[in-house]
């Protein structure tokens, strides 16, 4: 049987920021990749992330956030995916996360952070190199 | 135990992982797929499945949530199907049905996933039937199926269910147009959503006409009822409604069969279809045949009727020899 497989990709933004254009933007530009794309809206908590995540079987998740939340909700939606036994998930963050930062969050087990001017291109290329080998 | 054997149980037992899983190989048609719905189709039959079709803009998602709120407040578990259309140009979908039901993550009782059409014609309704069928022997008490009712293979997705809502609302342009024949032909029950608008009533009694005009003599007369989804007016009455539904069709057994006997005859011939059209086409492709076929339709020599013929009796004749 030929396999149908397609890349899911979760985008979620956690926290209270509202600032969601970027999220949309990526959001259609994977869809137009041929990717499915589950967004989620505003306001997400780590739980419903990682809950949604889990349902939906996802391949990636990328977070996106402007509000400087991250150090505060990034280490807690790594911590409930390790919970849920969700390791094999690749997740990549997008919009303000200053550089210094940065290292902290790789070693989190965030594989790359997309800073304002990445090309969706970019995103795009760097999930299908790196797309996570899951059963 | 074997891989798809720890899926199985795992679905039995509830696991959200598990059933994550078994939907996820039931969309890729892996090659454990087969033997994870065969072991998992006997434990089926329990939940009330229910489909949810309706234009874009209907309020269909908002209405839903409430639906699954109201019946978890009456101590019900739930699976929700959410199916959201694939591009036929990138081949990839954009699933936003979730949006509307966030807050319901943090439910256990509550399991939702979406699944994209993914363009395998007739095979969208076969995936979500098998998914549905997921939910079910995982043990949720009812399963919803949600699509846009939008074209010849929604109609045929929503055949999964026992109880068929139509969803429409006020001032999506179309009016009744916006319901197409073949729904309206099935539906059990139809609600106007945004009943707060100005033409709700106008369209309660739209729907209405059109009924009667198509009525023969029925056992089930399909009510109208009105919802405002945001405030969540009517939802108690449509759960009540649709729960009279369900007693119907349980308390009319000759009725019941024949549904279920339709229905399941429905499913054989789409899969019978779907495995003899994969098989012949591949068989076409192995044997280096497909091109000169599709060559000879271009040139007009054969039209693709005549040249499935073709294709047909040759195998058959093959078969025998």
């Amino acid at each position: 049987m030929q396999s149908k497989r397609k890349i899911r990709v979760l985008i979620a933004k956690p926290g209270l920021d509202s600032h969601d254009r970027g999220a949309k933007v990526v959001a259609r530009a994977l869809r137009d990749a041929g990717m499915e794309v589950i967004y989620t809206g505003l306001r997400q908590t780590p739980q419903q992330i990682v809950e949604t995540a889990l349902q939906e079987d996802v391949d990636v998740i990328g977070l996106s956030i402007l509000s400087g939340a991250h150090k505060t909700l990034f280490p807690r939606i790594m911590e409930l995916l390790k919970k849920q036994d969700l390791t094999d998930v690749m997740v990549f963050a997008g919009g303000i996360v200053p550089e210094e930062d940065v290292p902290e969050l790789k070693k989190l087990g965030i594989k790359e952070i997309f800073g304002p001017g990445t090309t969706t291109d970019a995103i795009i290329q760097y999930i299908r190199d790196n797309l996570p080998k899951r059963d | 135990m074997s891989k798809t054997e720890e899926i199985v149980n795992g679905v039995l037992a509830g696991n959200k992982r598990s059933i994550a899983k078994a939907i996820t190989a039931i969309e890729n048609c892996t090659d454990e797929s087969p033997e994870l719905i065969a072991k998992l189709f006997p434990h089926t039959g329990k939940a009330h499945v229910i489909g949810i079709t309706g234009a874009g803009g209907s309020g269909k998602s908002t209405l839903i949530e409430k639906i699954v709120r109201e019946y978890r407040s009456r101590g019900k578990t739930v699976g929700v199907v959410a199916v959201d259309p694939t591009s036929p140009f990138s081949g990839g979908a954009f699933l936003g049905d979730r949006i509307r039901m966030q807050e319901l993550s943090a439910d256990e009782g509550v399991f939702i996933r979406s699944m994209a059409t993914r363009n395998y014609a007739g095979g969208i309704a076969r995936a979500t039937k098998d998914a549905a069928k997921v939910l079910d022997a995982a043990g949720k008490d009812i399963v919803i199926v949600e699509t846009v009712g939008a074209g010849q293979s929604e109609v045929e997705i929503i055949k999964v269910a026992k109880t068929i809502i139509v969803v429409h609302a006020p001032g999506l342009g179309d009016e009744i147009q916006a319901i197409k024949a073949g729904i309206m032909e099935i539906a059990d029950i139809f609600v106007v959503n945004k009943a707060d608008r100005e033409n709700a009533n106008k369209a309660v009694i739209d729907i209405e006409c059109n009924l009667q005009l198509g009525s023969k003599q029925v056992a089930w007369k399909p009510p109208v009822l009105k919802t405002i989804a945001i405030t969540g007016e009517g939802v108690r009455e449509l759960v009540d409604k649709i729960e009279e539904h369900r007693c119907f069709l349980e308390g009319n057994t000759e009725r019941r069969i024949a549904l279920l006997k339709n229905r399941a005859e429905a499913e054989l011939v789409e899969a019978i279809k779907e495995k003899a059209a994969d098989a012949l086409i591949d068989e076409l492709r192995r044997k280096g045949k497909l091109d000169e076929l599709l060559q000879r339709i271009l040139e007009k020599k054969i039209d693709p009727t005549s040249a499935a013929e073709k294709v047909l009796k040759e195998t058959l004749k093959n078969d025998r020899t």
